[in-house]
């Protein structure tokens, strides 16, 4: 394909190696706990030294934490020629700028309108062909025909990205009547997993574009949107999730349990819904190489045909999926510890750290309870000393 | 000093805080950052990077309360002694640490601020009066003239044996 000869050939464009800093803290971070660090001097329970502590935490926070970063795109330790991924950029040399002109008129003026066409056919045969399959009743030939559009349109529309992905252990792709669990860093991992299979959507109806999208494909194949207003009724969304899963007769549903987009460096709590279900559970991990192009969406930064247009203006999109064998829930485990476990099995596997953080940070403040876990443990600490 | 790439770095962040994007943080932006929110003394702590009176804090202001944490080690190698005492000297690391405590800026700690603080620190899990006997002793030990409040130069004696400077620094890896 000749497309993936574009990528090589860029590839082995000479990249110029500038130092950056890299992106594992900009400071010694002292893991040493409370207990340890509040060492006594003499066998009194408080100390004006005590605060010493809690400051040099907060001003560590401060210069750098964990959390925030995992909403803005990761860094690169030597530069892809992109600009966008170049924060501290600066004027190197002549020979530098030249070929990232280059760059630039390749990318903008040959690379991207090649995508958007492809992009235009893929969305046009996905409504069409899913609508004229949807005229068909129910049958085996109706499932063939309904899988056949999908994968090919989403062959199409990865093309339309150059997208160049790998699959590893295919022997574990999730089974029909099963839940596909994945972690989320752009709206671009549906289309990259129903490349190799297909999967019953769930998400909430949109208006426009996406909206027609929506209900033509539902008519093919049964994927599962929620209205605005049933996404809050908690217990209806679930009836219908395990309505589904039951019928072992329907395609397994995707799942992005984070909730969120998150840069692809870490892995964030699970939401626990998903994992009340029941049924199997196939966890998939997808790391994006960021070499080629920036595939995280920061949706408080960009809006979504921003974000697509630099995606078509990136050189490529490189990933790399494991499927994991399944997972069930044991018996003596709950949603919550269950849902570690298999936060822990996607982060393992594809490299990334895993956060105690909720994705839901992002938009919202921390809840007091961690902040009163801290209060505790200092307590303990005053009243087990002092002979108060 | 601080060196080019440092200040590259923190103005970065900076930037990656200012929600607001015109050039200076309020209280808001820091309290945006989990870490910093669940500190019991986060507030504390917000508080001293803003001047009197004023909500919101410039590139400037922000790097001059970073400066505080700056190694002591750094000192060894500009060696202006006829300058002013550099902001993260043991001297005026103690003395950030003494306005943390010192709630109405009047260069004493009183028994009531005292209890505030502490207020904080443990959260609803000791009583008043548990609380309150902890402030007492403490001051006691540290008041030498009587005034049953601790002044800056009290608070430099009750802690002449901590290694402020380690407690107080935060090392750039680079």
């Amino acid at each position: 394909q000749w497309a993936t000869l574009r990528i090589q050939k860029g590839a082995n464009k000479p990249r110029p190696e500038m130092q950056k800093v890299p992106s594992n803290g900009i400071i010694e971070r002292d893991e040493t706990p409370m207990e340890k660090e509040i060492a006594r001097l003499h066998q009194a329970d408080f100390e004006f030294s005590d605060i010493f502590y809690f400051c040099r935490k907060g001003f560590e926070a401060i210069v750098e934490d964990e959390v925030t970063q995992r909403f803005s795109s990761e860094e690169l330790l030597s530069w892809n020629l992109l600009t966008r991924t170049n924060v501290n950029f600066r004027y190197i040399s002549l020979r530098l700028t030249v070929v990232w002109v280059i760059g630039v008129i390749v990318r903008y003026c040959f690379l991207l309108p090649l995508r958007i066409t492809l992009a235009a056919i893929g969305i046009m045969s996905m409504i069409v062909g899913t609508t004229l399959v949807g005229q068909l009743p129910n049958s085996r030939v109706k499932n063939y025909l309904s899988e056949m559009v999908h994968l090919t349109c989403s062959r199409i529309l990865v093309r339309a990205l150059s997208g160049t992905i790998r699959y590893h252990n295919k022997e574990n792709r999730p089974q029909k009547g099963g839940i596909c669990v994945a972690n989320h860093t752009s709206p671009i991992d549906a289309i990259i997993l129903t490349n190799d299979g297909c999967y019953a959507m769930v998400g909430q109806v949109h208006g426009g574009l996406m909206g027609i999208i929506q209900r033509s494909t539902v008519k093919a194949c049964p994927h599962v949107w929620f209205e605005r207003s049933e996404m809050k009724d908690r217990h209806l969304v679930m009836k219908r999730l395990k309505e589904h899963v039951a019928d072992k007769t329907k395609l397994p549903i995707l799942i992005f349990p984070e909730g969120t987009c998150i840069n692809n460096t870490s892995v964030m709590m699970f939401k626990k819904g998903s994992f009340e279900i029941g049924g199997t559970i196939y966890p998939v991990a997808i790391k994006y190489d960021p070499q080629f192009g920036d595939a995280f969406w920061n949706s408080s930064k960009y809006n979504i045909v921003s974000y697509l247009l630099r995606i078509m203006t990136s050189w490529a999109i490189v990933c790399n999926v494991w499927y994991l064998p399944p997972m069930f829930r044991e018996e003596d485990e709950d949603a919550v510890q269950f849902a570690n476990r298999v936060r822990s099995a996607i982060a393992h596997q594809g490299g990334l750290t895993e956060l105690p953080w909720d994705g839901g940070l992002k938009r919202e403040k921390v809840k007091d309870t961690f902040k009163e876990e801290q209060q505790k443990n200092y307590s303990k600490m005053l009243v087990r000393n002092g002979s108060v | 000093s601080v060196s080019h790439s440092q200040i590259t770095r923190l103005y970065s962040r900076f930037t990656s805080l200012d929600k607001g994007e015109n050039g200076t943080l309020s209280r808001e932006d820091f309290q945006r950052i989990p870490e910093l929110a669940i500190n019991p003394l986060g507030d504390r702590i917000i508080n001293a990077f803003f001047p009197e009176g004023e909500d919101q804090v410039n590139f400037r202001g922000f790097m001059r309360t970073l400066a505080h944490f700056r190694p002591i080690e750094d000192n060894e190698k500009s060696k202006d002694q006829n300058g002013p005492e550099p902001l993260n000297s043991r001297s005026n690391k103690l003395h950030f640490a003494f306005r943390l405590y010192d709630l109405d800026k009047d260069e004493k700690i009183s028994r009531d601020e005292l209890l505030q603080v502490l207020r904080m620190m443990v959260g609803v899990n000791i009583s008043d009066e548990q609380l309150g006997s902890i402030a007492d002793r403490t001051i006691q030990e540290a008041d030498q003239d009587g005034d049953s409040a601790i002044s800056f130069a009290e608070f430099v004696k009750v802690l002449e044996k901590v290694d402020v400077e380690q407690k107080m620094s935060i090392r750039f890896l680079h």
